[in-house]
């Protein structure tokens, strides 16, 4: 097992508790950070990290710090993404329920970092456990004097917020996010302005995801470089990988950027379940394209999925033995996108319902011959002309399921039957 | 009155917790549903009004939020999850199991008023899948056994579908 950065205590008892984790060494770098650094050398820090937005886009996090005005009067906020939805993700969930103060260390040092002094975290209201973790780590982290007035007599003030979710998937997209925190019903904000300018009430704002913040503790405990001793040059680090789907072993791997998928297939998650030949992999959360068998030699880094065609996301490693219909996988899959969009957007709004119901009609035996290109030409429509990525986020799985399995739909429209043993209901 | 006078109180508490009174928008939601179990016209206007805030903003806000019912509920909500994780390990078949158990489609209540039916997307466990949510508790890596079990438990009056458990996840 190689070096774990995040989970290196999440199995050791009690590492919710602030003892518990001061005593493996909780608490050190904020200590370090508030007496050693003005908050610019932490940006130069992260920046020099390369540490990357853990959220899907990769974004490096010091350089988005960067962003943010150098001279404003208005105040700037702190949002830590916890509004994890993407089908096939589940690590910020176990990295808030079960070590929720590496988190709220990161967003202090991060929070003073960006000079702001409040920060809220949005966390999915699904996640009732993992917010009460969080909220009581608030709690014992103010309790120490980590949070509040003059952290640690630095004269630094800091306070975090929860704020709980409703249930919705767009409310992971920043501006979605902004809008839900505010109170209003949270369709996405056309970009520019960015959020680093203008983001909630109009003031600059951070947004960062859950995995990225809780890496910052150690880089500024170990350092810029040690922390590029791990991963790829252009993905540094390590990364959660969560593996779901017909596998032996479903769950949170921690491991390298850039370990290989085969490998994390078939070692780390224990191969395929009834040791089946593998069918297809989505590598990077449901809205990632789609790999083959025959393409899963690839490394789990940015660059080297981007080559193959596909992307890391979130790193949600979906996969399905031979037995699956692709039809119904990506029924399964635009059922979501369609439920989840906002309605903001005609070409998302419309087009996820009418890709849906296409292939609704493909399952029932009903799809006509030219539907495998209509649905391609509606996906096409799609990328690239909504507000926000989730148009993108359904029209990618629909082009790369088309792309790589289209002999399926094809057959499917022309009276054949569907393939493999595993469809699903749908309704 | 369709709110107490202690979830009243909370909303007020809220009003000036943010920089706009509208931000509080969201937990007062949270605060409705832990009381009514159910986000009705009634109850939001209500809620609206204390925090003085429109009432069309309120709806507006909450008729997009699908975590909060919109009409009252069996006092056992399963939600149970058919994305595709879900799925692959079973979700579908299950869904159909518990139709089945409890002469139920999808979206409905049983005649007792004690169990309402949801699919509902991704919960964000796949790894531990097929799962459902029922009140503040995940149930993870359901198989037909557990979901007797839990039935039965139900049925019989056992542990309330908030109550929590120190450690949810089966990892």
């Amino acid at each position: 097992m190689s070096e774990k950065i995040l989970f290196k205590y999440i199995d050791y008892p009690d590492q919710d508790r602030i003892e518990t984790y001061i005593k493996n060494g909780g608490y050190t770098a904020l200590r370090k950070v508030l007496k050693e650094y003005q908050p610019e050398e932490v940006v130069d820090i992260v920046k020099a990290s390369w540490l990357r937005g853990r959220g899907g886009a990769g974004f490096p996090t010091g350089v988005k710090w960067s962003f943010l005005p150098k001279d404003g009067n208005k105040p700037i906020y702190l949002i830590v993404n916890g509004d994890e939805s993407e089908p096939g993700t589940f690590k910020d969930r176990q990295l808030m329920e079960y070590d929720p103060h590496q988190l709220i260390e990161g967003a202090i040092i991060s929070a003073y970092a960006i000079r702001c002094h409040t920060a809220f975290i949005y966390i999915r209201g699904e996640f009732v456990r993992p917010a009460e973790q969080v909220g009581k780590a608030l709690q014992e982290a103010k309790d120490k004097g980590f949070l509040g007035k003059d952290i640690l007599g630095s004269g630094y003030d800091l306070d975090i917020h929860i704020v709980r979710g409703g249930g919705a998937y767009i409310c992971g997209e920043e501006t979605s996010l902004m809008e839900s925190i505010e109170g209003k019903r949270p369709l996405s904000r056309q970009k520019p302005p960015f959020p680093a300018i203008e983001g909630l009430w109009g003031c600059p704002t951070i947004i960062n995801n859950v995995e990225t913040l809780s890496n910052i503790p150690h880089i500024l405990n170990n350092g810029a470089e040690w922390y590029k001793s791990f991963g790829t040059e252009k993905s540094p680090g390590t990364k959660i990988f969560c593996l779901s789907g017909h596998i032996n072993r479903p769950g949170n791997y921690e491991l390298p950027m850039g370990v290989n998928l085969k490998e994390l297939i078939y070692e780390y998650g224990g191969g395929i379940i009834d040791d089946r030949p593998l069918k297809a992999v989505i590598p990077g959360g449901s809205s990632t394209p789609i790999l083959r068998a025959d393409e899963i030699d690839v490394n789990m880094d940015f660059e080297s999925l981007a080559a193959a065609g596909t992307m890391l996301g979130s790193a949600g490693v979906i996969v399905m033995h031979d037995g699956t219909c692709m039809v119904s996988a990506l029924q399964k899959l635009t059922k979501f996108y369609e439920h989840e969009s906002c309605g903001k957007c005609s070409p998302c709004r419309e087009g996820t319902n009418w890709m849906n119901k296409i292939l609704k009609r493909m399952l029932k035996g009903e799809g006509r011959p030219e539907d495998v290109d209509l649905l391609y030409d509606i996906a096409k429509n799609i990328l690239g002309r909504t507000v926000c990525p989730l148009g993108d986020a359904a029209a990618m799985p629909v082009i790369g399921f088309l792309d790589k399995f289209r002999d399926e739909f094809e057959n499917i429209c022309n009276g054949g039957k569907p393939k493999g043993t595993i469809h699903f209901p749908f309704n | 009155m369709y709110l107490s006078e202690e979830t009243r109180e909370k909303i007020k508490a809220l009003r000036d917790k943010y920089p706009t009174k509208k931000a509080a928008l969201l937990p007062t939601l949270h605060l409705v549903f832990d009381e009514c179990g159910y986000l009705g016209t009634d109850q939001l206007d209500e809620a609206a009004d204390v925090l003085g805030i429109s009432r069309l903003e309120i709806n507006e806000a909450a008729s997009f939020y699908t975590l909060f019912p919109k009409h009252k509920v069996g006092k056992y909500l399963l939600q149970v999850c058919d994305n595709i994780s879900c799925s692959l390990r079973g979700a579908d078949n299950l869904v159909g199991y518990i139709k089945e158990k409890l002469g139920i489609e999808v979206g409905d209540t049983t005649p007792d008023g004690l169990f309402t039916l949801w699919t509902v997307e991704c919960l964000g466990s796949c790894g531990t899948g097929p799962v459902m949510q029922v009140g503040d508790r995940y149930y993870e890596k359901l198989t037909r056994e557990k979901v007797d079990k839990l039935l039965d438990k139900w049925k019989n009056g056992g542990e309330d579908g908030s109550s929590k458990e120190p450690k949810q996840s089966d990892r």
